[in-house]
């Protein structure tokens, strides 16, 4: 159960809806959500772990300024969730730590 | 309430921090003023190297200098974590500073080799070859000429190392001043009066710690204080697991994951913009020094002024005209935060002759 809920009434365009993979669970969300609109609304309430103190943290400010909501896109490491629209067939995994030299090299 | 102290250090940088931390251990009422926000803080946007390999050189007391600070980082380092907590991430992994090509690797074979003969072999250091440095750091490109290595070489963090010793000065009853712009110095029949916007201040003995202030300031006082801005650029990456074993001038990897990439140097005058032309040169060069940066995201730019002498060096002095009144000004605040800590405040107090320090008076310009 989340605590978010998306304002249908001033967001008629949410009827369309996209699937996506967060950490190996497939959820139908809103095709105009950001990913971390989208992780919230399906109840999540961690999204990464600090690289240097591995505390959990989730999406705050949702204008891309406090990176607090880094998760790993489609093997990209590091992205920010609040800035990246949903996309069918999308695979979101948390961001645990740093990133890796392999997922950086899995990206070229 | 008459604001009375024995030393005022006016500055409230690294070199500030450093001297009135040191000054305060030596159980002296003392006071640090600080400009405020308005001021360029070339110490909240250094690149962080604790670093001896090139400098000196035809200064060779600048590099004996250099390396009495490295050898006591360690114990300032430990001083400052078991007094406020805070880790300045010190380590000393030895450095490197990577050579693209042969010219540039045979002009740092020159350059050193010089500096080692100028300081009777005081100053260690090897060139490596490309195979010889990717077995020290693998992600080194295959294709660059090499690189010159100094064992004495680290870095840490300079933030931290700021704060460090503001909270150390504190715990040691130093009084820090914030928003205190100084407007005048007036020397007194004994000491000196500060005067500030918020009213005057009184001490004994000051010392000029301003950076680029250090200019006008030491005028109040009859010093000559030859400084002038040259602006570094510097990128930062996403935190990244260790991939970076050793820091380099160019380049280095925080302990907290981050790399930081830098070493540009312009002469724009008192702004600190970020350029593109700029940030993308230092970048291009990181890739091609590290070619496993170039999927990396950058988060964070920014720019800072060095604090530049006409060569380059500190400058260390107290007044003819005014005894009492000195300047100690550098661009390695960090590097020479240990001497500033637990070397330089036997000069100020007089308790100690500091030889080491002799040749940096601004009277070399002189000439």
């Amino acid at each position: 159960m989340s605590l978010f809920q998306t304002l249908t009434d001033v967001q008629p365009s949410a009827q369309a809806s996209v699937q996506i993979t967060l950490q190996d669970q497939v959820h139908q969300v809103p095709a105009n959500l950001n990913v971390a609109a989208a992780l919230l609304l399906c109840g999540y309430s961690q999204c990464r772990s600090t690289p240097v103190s591995g505390a959990p943290r989730a999406p705050y400010c949702m204008m891309g300024v406090c990176f607090d909501c880094l998760v790993e896109i489609d093997g990209v490491p590091n992205q920010q969730a609040c800035l990246t629209p949903v996309r069918e067939g999308m695979v979101v995994r948390w961001q645990d730590g740093k990133a890796s030299l392999d997922q950086l090299e899995a990206e070229l | 309430m008459k604001e009375q102290f024995d030393y005022v250090a006016i500055g409230g940088g690294l070199v500030g921090s450093a001297i009135a931390y040191g000054l305060s251990r030596q159980n002296k009422r003392v006071a640090l003023l600080d400009e405020g926000d308005v001021a360029l803080r070339a110490s909240r946007g250094n690149f962080g190297l604790v670093w001896v390999q090139g400098k000196g050189v035809d200064f060779p007391s600048y590099s004996d200098w250099t390396r009495l600070s490295v050898a006591v980082w360690p114990q300032l380092a430990e001083e400052l974590k078991a007094l406020t907590g805070v880790d300045l991430a010190y380590s000393r992994p030895g450095g490197l500073q990577l050579c693209l090509d042969a010219a540039e690797y045979t002009e740092r074979e020159q350059t050193l080799t010089l500096l080692q003969q100028q300081t009777d072999g005081r100053f260690p250091f090897e060139m490596l070859d490309n195979q010889a440095t990717r077995k020290l750091m693998p992600v080194v490109a295959p294709d660059i000429a090499g690189a010159s290595y100094c064992p004495l070489d680290g870095h840490a963090n300079p933030l931290y190392l700021l704060r460090a010793l503001h909270q150390g000065f504190l715990q040691q009853q130093g009084h820090y001043l914030p928003n205190r712009p100084v407007q005048a110095i007036q020397p007194q029949d004994a000491g000196f009066r500060i005067d500030t916007r918020q009213g005057p201040v009184y001490c004994e003995r000051l010392v000029l710690t301003a950076g680029l202030s250090n200019r006008a300031l030491g005028k109040m006082v009859g010093l000559q204080v030859p400084v002038a801005p040259n602006k570094g650029q510097i990128l930062v990456t996403e935190k990244l697991a260790p991939l970076l074993d050793l820091p380099t001038v160019q380049v280095r990897q925080t302990a907290e994951g981050g790399v930081m990439i830098g070493d540009s140097h312009e002469e724009t005058g008192l702004e600190t913009d970020t350029s593109s032309a700029v940030m993308a040169a230092i970048a291009r060069r990181a890739v091609q020094m590290f070619p496993v940066l170039r999927n990396v995201r950058l988060v964070r730019a920014w720019a800072a002024l060095r604090v530049m002498t006409p060569d380059g060096k500190p400058i260390y002095q107290q007044s003819e005209q005014y005894p009492g009144a000195y300047v100690a000004t550098c661009h390695s605040g960090v590097t020479l935060a240990a001497n500033h800590a637990l070397r330089l405040p036997a000069w100020l107090l007089g308790t100690a002759p500091l030889p080491e320090i002799e040749p940096f008076t601004a009277s070399r310009f002189d000439q």
